[in-house]
């Protein structure tokens, strides 16, 4: 079953065209790697499929409904309580600690705040963050930064998770325990995944990959090797 | 395997002599490594022996060395199926790869299908080894490991490569 699909879709920024016909559908469980050169446009296609930008033509289907026609307010409910976000700097409210910061989405989406702790910490304890409840993001290797992003993108179970070169900052060893985290969590949660990379190793996680050039979406296959 | 593939290709461009083959060859593909004539011409044999190319009539006055090949129906789909096909990732691939880009811009055909197809190809199998890190011991990740960073090198080229084309296709014509 589709659950995310893209349709024509262009976008410019000003007279740069970034997207330029972008199709792309995305299967319910499904973990798809978007690759790209830079300034291919793959980043601008998760935007649009995320709904935290919105095409200047095209459609955007989730769960079989336009979300390219919702006001921000509706997007903005649906990024918090059907998507979640791994980028490529975690980007931790540096004031909070791990443990707030995983409980956020939690919390804004109305959990009470005992119960969005208690889960907060079922997740830190999942990715191997056990005793590091209390550190901010300063005091967090980029690893660890990292694992408690991917602890507040998933807390909320979300339908899809939107990652955006999630291991960009990390060294290989790192990026390799991420992603494990990564797609390990969400096979066993069944969330899709859409995750922009340029890197083939991590992009070797998902189970196909698409290519974006040009601004529009390329999906080859392998189908005549031997 | 590429050396045979390879003069196909050159004669499907136009009939040629065995010496206009060698020096074509060397001056693409052979750089580091020129064919020798007696490659060449026991090459040229099994091809025409397999009937992807026939000899043409002899040039009046010319000796046993001066025949002239030309490609065959059955040789053109030879070099157009090699062409278009990945071809299976494993480590030391770049004189194939190389091999099959050159020829597809000396011959005016597109090569971004095929650089396309082979990163599928490639990234396939990244994936069959991801598969292995994750689910076997820490020798096999390693065995992984280390066909994953030349399959990786290879992806860069093909990028790489895939960005130049036009470029590329403007000097191998020259």
């Amino acid at each position: 079953m589709t659950v995310l699909e893209a349709r024509d879709v262009h976008l410019s920024f000003g007279r740069t065209p970034a997207l330029r016909g972008a199709d792309l559908r995305v299967a319910e469980g499904e973990i798809l790697a978007v690759m790209g050169p830079s300034g291919s446009g793959k980043s601008t296609l998760l935007h649009c499929l995320a709904g935290i930008l919105v095409p200047g033509s095209g459609e955007i289907h989730f769960d079989g409904h336009r979300i390219d026609q919702l006001g921000e307010t509706g997007r903005s409910a649906l990024r918090r309580d059907r998507f979640g976000f791994v980028f490529q700097f975690g980007q931790l409210v540096p004031e909070l600690s791990a443990e707030e910061n995983v409980a956020l989405p939690l919390l804004l989406s109305g959990v009470r705040r005992t119960q969005a702790t208690a889960e907060a910490r079922v997740w830190l304890a999942r990715l191997g963050l056990d005793g590091l409840e209390g550190r901010t993001s300063g005091e967090l290797s980029g690893g660890q930064a990292q694992r408690v992003a991917l602890a507040r993108g998933l807390v909320a179970r979300p339908r899809v998770l939107f990652a955006d070169e999630p291991t960009g900052a990390l060294d290989s060893l790192t990026g390799e325990q991420v992603m494990d985290l990564l797609v390990s969590s969400a096979r066993d949660e069944g969330t899709t995944v859409v995750l922009v990379t340029h890197e083939p190793r991590v992009a070797a996680y998902a189970d196909r990959e698409v290519v974006v050039r040009d601004g529009k979406v390329l999906a080859v296959t392998a189908e005549a090797v031997a | 395997m590429t050396v045979p593939l390879t003069l196909l290709g050159l004669l499907e461009r136009e009939p040629s002599h065995g010496y206009d083959l060698k020096r074509d060859y060397d001056a693409f593909f052979g750089r580091d490594k020129p064919l020798s004539f007696g490659q060449v011409y026991s090459t040229l044999s099994r091809l025409a022996r397999d009937g992807k190319v026939v000899i043409s009539d002899p040039e009046a006055g010319a000796g046993p060395d001066r025949k002239r090949y030309v490609i065959t129906d059955s040789g053109a789909t030879e070099v157009d199926s090699w062409l278009t096909e990945p071809v299976a990732p494993e480590p030391h691939l770049q004189t194939v790869l190389f091999a099959k880009v050159t020829l597809s811009l000396l011959l005016g055909r597109p090569a971004e299908h095929y650089l396309d197809t082979q990163r599928a190809a490639h990234m396939q199998r990244m994936r069959e080894l991801t598969t292995v890190k994750r689910s076997g011991s820490l020798v096999d990740a390693l065995l992984a490991d280390h066909a994953m960073f030349h399959i990786e090198a290879d992806l860069r080229w093909i990028d790489l490569t895939a960005a130049r084309l036009d470029a590329l296709a403007q000097e191998v014509r020259r």
